[in-house]
């Protein structure tokens, strides 16, 4: 079975991005989405601290600390591009303007609920961001995932366990055994990697999945 | 002649006091105003309330307030960061509150401050835990959630350049809450790395009207700047 690893996730959800989209890429692995967006189509990334027309990092000499992205690392600007305040920002994703945007997961339901912001444990420091925001803003949320935790267990589930990030909100999981769409008509498989079949789909997520 | 450029950071802060609420603009590292910060520590006022997007990192602005025990209260969207120890060693001790709000409810509360709502119905974070205890009301079809406006006594915002009416612009993302913090607050200290002639400001590209803004503070001194 051939499972896909972070890099050709991104690369697959990239595939799912049309040019003219207005996109938010989340912390973490769904950032690497950004490095697989054709060059030659205007997509539009958006950054929660106030950037629209984000760029790629920066050559090591042209860093500019008051030119970060949400996960605060050094980017560009492209030709064309905006700064705007956080009033703005957020506006822009509550107000459906972004049309796609791109999260990690703890776990998703089959109903489209999020839990991507606290374990849930009693000790841990609890942080937000913008995460809230994006889920219920966003016209489509993409979630980037492993299928499967560590010790196994299924990240998509008939209902969240940890604290939910917003409810009914995602519409696709992309993960590294296959793509999911998610929502009122529960989980349907819409591609798995070579060598996965629906059964052991099924049996490793304990969901009766059908193809869509 | 109104002249709203006050010479040190020393002065642009003496009329703090215990208790107070203040706002302080960045994200991370951008924006923040670090020298108003310092001038805060210097001053010594304590059982402050801090209202910003995130909680400190290293050993100074926000952070070396909570190391010299002077925050009751942080209301903000992300505490945790890459070496935001002050923060959890305080929090985990129980010396301090947390308020965590979402990054886009802490905004709109913001603004709805500066704006004069007298609060706003939010799609966000409801059926949370962030929401529990909340009134909620359904409009058209979408659930909202009634959250309340953030005033504050004081705003530090770091801004690019100033005039002698406070006039701003800024740089880059250093942006971010600035704006809506400075509509927000009581009284708005400013922070620039230049001060300009009356004018010399395109009207048509400045982002926050002196009416915003009660006092500027050059970070190098006027005579070398």
């Amino acid at each position: 079975m051939q499972r896909m690893d972070r890099t050709a996730l991104a690369a697959r959800v990239a595939r799912d991005i049309p040019e003219g989209a207005y996109v938010n890429l989340g912390i973490g692995a769904p950032t690497l989405v950004g490095n697989f967006l054709p060059r030659d189509k205007d997509v539009f990334l958006q950054s929660e601290n106030g950037l629209l027309g984000m760029g790629p990092a920066p050559a090591e000499a042209d860093i500019d600390w008051d030119l970060i992205n949400a996960g605060k690392q050094p980017v560009t600007l492209l030709a064309g591009g905006a700064y705007f305040h956080h009033g703005d920002s957020f506006a822009m994703m509550r107000g459906g303007h972004i049309d796609i945007c791109v999260l990690g997961a703890f776990q998703v339901s089959v109903h489209g609920d999020l839990a991507n912001w606290h374990t849930g444990e009693p000790d841990a420091i609890p942080a937000v961001g913008g995460a809230m925001d994006l889920a219920v803003g966003a016209r489509q949320v993409f979630v980037m995932m492993d299928l499967l935790t560590k010790s196994g267990a299924s990240k998509l589930v008939e209902a969240c366990s940890y604290p939910l990030t917003g409810l009914a909100c995602v519409s696709r999981v992309y993960s590294d055994l296959g793509v999911f769409s998610v929502g009122q008509s529960g989980a349907k498989v819409i591609e798995m990697v070579e060598g996965m079949t629906l059964d052991r789909l099924r049996e490793l997520t304990g969901i009766a999945l059908e193809m869509a | 002649m109104i002249n709203k450029i006050v010479e040190t950071m020393r002065d642009a802060v003496a009329d703090l006091r215990d208790g107070a609420s203040i706002m302080i603009s960045g994200f991370g590292e951008a924006g923040v105003p670090h020298e108003l910060i310092e001038a805060v520590i210097a001053h010594g006022a304590s059982d402050l309330t801090i209202i910003s997007n995130n909680a400190g990192s290293g050993e100074s602005g926000i952070a070396a307030l909570i190391k010299e025990g002077r925050i009751r209260k942080v209301i903000c969207s992300y505490p945790r960061m890459a070496a935001s120890h002050h923060f959890e060693r305080s929090y985990r001790a129980g010396e301090l509150e947390l308020e965590l709000v979402p990054q886009g409810n802490l905004a709109a509360r913001i603004e709805a401050a500066g704006a004069g709502l007298g609060a706003v119905f939010t799609p966000t974070g409801y059926g949370t835990l962030l929401a529990e205890g909340k009134e909620t009301r359904e409009i058209n079809g979408r659930h909202y959630v009634l959250e309340y406006p953030i005033h504050a006594d004081f705003a530090l915002v770091k801004a690019r350049a100033a005039d002698r009416w406070g006039n701003l612009v800024y740089r880059k993302v250093a942006r971010n809450f600035g704006p809506i913090m400075a509509m927000a607050a009581r009284t708005t200290i400013v922070q620039v790395s230049e001060v300009v002639e009356l004018g010399a400001l395109d009207p048509e590209v400045i982002i926050t009207p002196g009416i915003f803004v009660n006092r500027v503070v050059p970070t190098m001194p006027l005579s070398l700047a």
